[in-house]
């Protein structure tokens, strides 16, 4: 980009959607969205299948463009600015939000170069293993994987395969962290470890998350999003809900929200 | 296991299913047969007309040419060149001194140099290996009676003299040294034009070119051109490549004009053609595997904050490699067994010296097996079988390199 997304610690949310719509060629997918994320809070966005929970989280650092012909009305704001002005490089928004996907995709390289590559290619010129270890140990694999780095990162089980994962995206020092369904494909104990790695890790990094789990929800999140089908014709997707987690699931607003937390409608 | 009490709905019957499974498994069981009975058939054929018996008989007889009472094949080196010397006229010898003073000779060479200038022999019939194999005793009498003065051998055309030596137009002094030449001059042309520029088409198609009607339209007909007759790009070689760039392709514009061609039938030609010929291929294998590597790589990669250019360079490509290899193996093996273009473009069918510049005329092995069949001569298709046997031999370590270096960039995690 022509200028660098100014810093600005002081900014009130990192991220904030302002009628935020997204399309897929004519097809409305999300509409209307209008939420913020805080610093160093895990924000969750849940919901229903389909209702475009996704499609909200690539929009966060122009994923969405790049595999489909989306389009998008509105802002999103980065630090106060839009990352979807056209002085704005999208390699910058993804370099600087990363993401996890919702299954594990190590390269099919060594656990070490995974880790490397991502650094390497946006110039680190410091000591690669150290940094290779500080991810590692950030994401709590290090002691698993320390004596076979020369491995294949596919050699590894799902869980550790995404833990790999998300060490590889800090290798590039993001500031946000987008997680599409991360533990969606791990099993109950391998989920309980992303799930403490992500309360770690909020200490560095602001983190999005989106699940289809409620209560990995209520346990991690902060804040919530509750996404809905505002149209079941046109299956367009809009953010009904977004409040603090506990009231969420507590003290809903919304009576949508309230049956869909209860396991009443969904 | 007791019967299952069944809705009348339902028809399950195992047995019938597993009846028209087995037969299905019987016919593609019969195909792969057919296939190897076709294979080993051409294999057998060709070998039944590379080896067998052949009946020489001699301009000069041997025997004439006895020293001291020592036959030919015993004298010393001084005693071949002497009778060399008497034989030959002195500009004959002359030019062999030239070529290598004889001083340096061995005198295997001198000999064999004796026996090609002066005893000359000539076939006068050669039997396939299966007659040479089943009916060697009426052979042999057949041609003691025939040819009272020629002598019964067994030979293989097939040696390591047919492949050093160049193409002669006595079958017994033949070989297909500058075929092969020829053909791996060719084909190296073909790989530098094809690979690059095939794959770089491949990567722009698949991960650059946006999806519109120009790009589908260009994607279509490069199938369609993979389905081309060869004919036909012999065809655009000759008027493109020989005629419209031969300033080019016969070297002038670089001054390396080769003076025995002076014009645009040259290694270069042929190369660029044929690479034409294959690129179609190329970028349709190369597409496949490129398209084949996971989306999830892709957005693993772009994820980082990884530009198009590294997420290829890293991940598409090295993960695509592979399967763009296969495909340039296939292409390579077809380019290297093409005929017809190149009869087109204007191989020689006749030369026997080696091509030693892209600029230099040259001929193929596929060209020149298509040559020696034409003969009327029963040694010649014995000739064009030895011929075959190094055309296999040669598409098969070529292929066996591809392999191997594929192996290498799929020694995946």
């Amino acid at each position: 980009m022509a200028q660098p997304i100014p810093n600005k610690e002081n900014s009130k949310y990192v991220l904030e959607t302002k009628d935020l719509g997204i399309y897929y060629g004519d097809f409305r997918a999300v509409t209307g969205v209008n939420i913020p994320v805080k610093r160093h809070m895990i924000t969750a966005i849940i919901g229903p299948s389909g209702c475009g929970k996704s499609t909200l989280l690539r929009a966060f650092n122009r994923m969405n463009e790049l595999f489909t012909g989306t389009s998008i009305e509105g802002e999103v704001l980065f630090d106060g600015e839009n990352l979807y002005d056209p002085s704005v490089d999208p390699v910058e928004v993804r370099y600087r939000i990363g993401m996890v996907f919702q299954k594990p995709n190590p390269f099919p390289k060594s656990i070490y170069e995974n880790i490397a590559w991502g650094a390497r290619i946006h110039g680190f010129k410091g000591n690669m293993g150290e940094l290779v270890e500080s991810c590692l140990q950030q994401s709590a694999l290090w002691d698993e994987v320390k004596d076979k780095l020369r491995q294949s990162g596919l050699a590894l089980s799902g869980g550790q395969q995404q833990r790999l994962c998300i060490a590889r995206a800090l290798a590039v020092q993001p500031e946000v962290i987008l997680m599409d369904e991360p533990a969606s494909a791990l099993d109950p104990i391998a989920t309980l470890k992303i799930e403490e790695l992500m309360q770690e890790l909020k200490k560095n990094y602001t983190i999005v998350i989106v699940t289809h789990n409620m209560q990995q929800a209520a346990r991690v999140s902060d804040y919530t999003a509750m996404m809905m089908l505002t149209n079941r014709e046109t299956h367009t997707g809009t953010v009904i809900e977004f409040d603090d987690t506990k009231k969420i699931f507590t003290n809903p607003k919304d009576k949508r929200t309230e049956d869909y937390v209860t396991g009443r409608f969904g | 296991m007791k019967e299952k009490l069944v809705n009348p709905n339902y028809n399950v019957d195992i047995d019938g299913r597993n009846r028209s499974g087995s037969v299905w498994r019987w016919i593609f069981q019969l195909s792969t047969v057919i296939g190897i009975i076709a294979l080993t058939a051409l294999l057998l054929n060709i070998s039944n007309s590379a080896f067998g018996y052949v009946a020489l008989e001699a301009k000069v007889d041997p025997t004439t040419l006895t020293v001291d009472g020592s036959a030919l094949e015993d004298q010393n080196k001084e005693q071949l060149i002497t009778i060399l010397k008497s034989k030959i006229s002195d500009g004959a010898y002359n030019k062999l001194e030239k070529d290598q003073p004889f001083a340096q000779r061995s005198k295997a060479n001198v000999y064999q140099i004796v026996v090609e200038r002066i005893v000359r022999y000539e076939v006068k019939q050669s039997w396939s290996l299966w007659e040479s194999l089943t009916r060697a005793n009426e052979i042999k009498k057949e041609s003691a009676e025939k040819y009272p003065s020629a002598k019964l051998q067994f030979i293989s055309w097939f040696t390591s003299d047919f492949v050093s030596r160049p193409q002669s137009s006595e079958a017994l002094t033949a070989g297909v040294r500058t075929a092969i030449l020829g053909s791996l001059w060719t084909i190296l042309f073909t790989i530098l034009v094809a690979f690059p520029l095939g794959v770089g088409a491949a990567i722009y198609l698949e991960e650059y070119a946006t999806d519109n009607w120009l790009n589908r339209t260009i994607r279509t007909n490069i199938n369609n051109l993979a389905g081309v007759p060869s004919i036909v790009y012999g065809i655009l070689g000759l008027a493109i490549f020989v005629r419209t760039l031969e300033p080019l392709t016969s070297g002038a514009i670089f001054g390396l004009v080769d003076p025995t061609t002076a014009n645009g039938r040259t290694v270069l030609a042929a190369g660029l053609t044929l690479g034409l010929l294959v690129l179609p291929i190329i970028i349709i294998n190369a597409q496949e595997a490129i398209r084949a590597v996971p989306q999830s790589l892709r957005k693993a990669s772009y994820g980082l904050g990884a530009t198009k250019w590294q997420t290829v360079w890293s991940h598409v490509l090295p993960n695509a490699m592979p399967g763009i290899l296969t495909g340039t193996i296939l292409a390579i093996s077809r380019a290297i067994g093409e005929t017809a273009p190149l009869v087109v473009v204007g191989a020689s069918t006749a030369i026997s010296f080696d091509p030693a510049s892209p600029f230099s005329k040259f001929t193929t092995l596929p060209i020149q097996i298509y040559q020696w069949t034409s003969r009327p001569q029963d040694e010649f298709r014995s000739l064009a079988a030895a011929a075959i046997l190094v055309l296999l031999i040669i598409l098969l370590s070529l292929n066996a390199s591809a392999i191997f270096l594929r192996n290498r960039f799929s020694r995946s995690y």
